[in-house]
């Protein structure tokens, strides 16, 4: 129990939220982080993902993207950037680690999302006169909505573990409160960094089931999980 | 990196022969240190995820208990999970079996619920009508039965656990992990790919073994195709 009480005081000093280190920015650091790597990898995998479930191409991309994105460790892909010729310029490193794990979740799921349209819509649609460009976006798109948000949710909850660790090798974000605190000996620091990481990714998921329900809810009941 | 012998090692290559045979005790040793982790968390939620899957069936508030709370557990970020543990257990291999136990937990218990629930009304009523009784049935027709969903499970929580093993080198036991975090403060490029790339094996050679066993106890679905 002393060390909850420890990781609280740590919480509610003052000293430890303002400057560089301290919590808010870190805070912001990794929120920073976060939002820019989400934007960054539904700009690549959404695009993608959406014209290959069109044309109905590229399943085996799909699957075998998001197997090996959970074989290879993060921590490894970030410190193999870090040792590259990319370790020099600043925070890239951490970004590109952060995108490609973002990949995987977001095109994955947007393609079973587009597969998985009932068929006999599509066809509904072609039989109308719609062209192949209106049957993706007034079609294909709405019903396959639901999947395709939850991958982008769990692509961010993703970036916000991913974030946290990219302070094991030197990144910016949340994660430095506890490696600071690893290297500190200073478990009361290590337990309070933990636990606004803990709640941040919490929040993040939290936020995004909510702020996608009324969306869900209008487009009816879609596959989520 | 002026040394006058002008081997890989001196010239820090990415790729290095000499490496390999130089420090084959070490990799031998994080290797095994690696798969003891993942085997023993994976054994270990295994064991805790079958009688928690078995009460989330019977009672409905159960079921949206462990299931919720295994949800929040797989949302925390692994290095603050891992950090969220110090206190319990101090730097010691048990809190990187604890932190990778609760993530175990979550996919395995998803994937033993969804295989029960998968199970024939017909196999059941069938094992009924010869006079089994349920913990019969239960071992010799519904637990067989979900093997190939139970089997999908672990292999992802597998493969996932020896991606984390890694993120274990923060408090020193990470097996291959150790090597790259500690290949990342000394710029050793030759020991953070063999480590890293040695992951990946690690976590292939896991799930293909993982699938073979599959196709060895549940020879009644390969006649189908």
């Amino acid at each position: 129990m002393n060390t909850l009480t420890a990781s609280w005081d740590w919480l509610t000093d003052a000293a430890h939220w303002s400057g560089p280190d301290g919590v808010a920015h870190r805070l912001l650091e990794h929120l920073y982080l976060t939002g820019v790597c989400l934007a960054i990898a539904c700009a690549l995998a959404l695009p993608v993902a959406l014209v290959l479930g069109h044309v109905g191409r590229g399943g085996a991309l799909a699957v075998n993207l998001s197997n090996a994105g959970r074989a290879v460790p993060t921590f490894a892909v970030l410190v193999l950037l870090l040792l590259s010729p990319i370790g020099t310029w600043g925070s890239w490193p951490t970004v590109i680690a952060l995108v490609l794990f973002a990949v995987p979740p977001v095109l994955t799921n947007a393609y079973t999302a587009m597969r998985g349209v009932d068929r006999d819509v599509v066809r509904a649609g072609r039989g109308m006169g719609m062209t192949g460009w209106q049957l993706l976006s007034r079609v294909e798109l709405p019903l396959a909505l639901p999947l395709i948000l939850t991958g982008v949710r769990i692509a961010a909850v993703q970036l916000v573990a991913t974030a946290t660790v990219a302070a094991l090798a030197g990144g910016g974000g949340l994660g430095r409160i506890i490696t600071a605190g690893f290297n500190l000996a200073s478990t009361p620091q290590v337990v309070a960094g933990a636990v606004l990481v803990a709640v941040l990714a919490l929040l993040v998921e939290a936020v995004f089931v909510l702020a996608l329900r009324p969306a869900l809810r209008a487009v009816g009941p879609g596959r989520a999980g | 990196m002026t040394a006058p012998p002008d081997d890989c090692l001196a010239r820090n290559d990415w790729l290095c022969g000499a490496y390999l045979s130089t420090r084959q005790e070490i990799l031998l040793d994080a290797s095994l240190q690696h798969l003891r982790l993942t085997f023993v968390s994976v054994l270990i939620a295994l064991v805790l995820a079958l009688p928690l899957a078995l009460a989330a069936r019977r009672r409905h508030w159960a079921g949206g208990t462990v299931l919720g709370v295994t949800t929040i557990l797989y949302t925390i970020p692994s290095l603050a999970m891992f950090s969220l543990l110090l206190p319990l257990y101090g730097l010691s291999a048990s809190l990187v079996v604890a932190g990778l136990v609760l993530y175990s937990l979550t996919l395995l218990v998803r994937n033993i619920l969804a295989g029960l629930r998968d199970v024939p009304e017909d196999a059941r009523q069938a094992a009924r009508g010869l006079g089994y009784g349920p913990l019969r049935t239960l071992l010799t027709v519904e637990l067989p039965l979900s093997l190939p969903a139970t089997v999908a499970g672990v292999r992802i929580a597998t493969v996932s656990a020896v991606s984390l093993v890694t993120i274990g080198a923060i408090v020193g036991y990470g097996g291959l992990g150790n090597l790259i975090y500690a290949g990342m403060n000394t710029y050793f490029k030759a020991q953070v790919l063999t480590a890293s790339a040695l992951c990946v094996v690690i976590a292939v050679a896991a799930d293909l073994v993982l699938l073979l066993v599959q196709r060895l106890l549940t020879p009644w679905t390969r006649a189908g195709g």
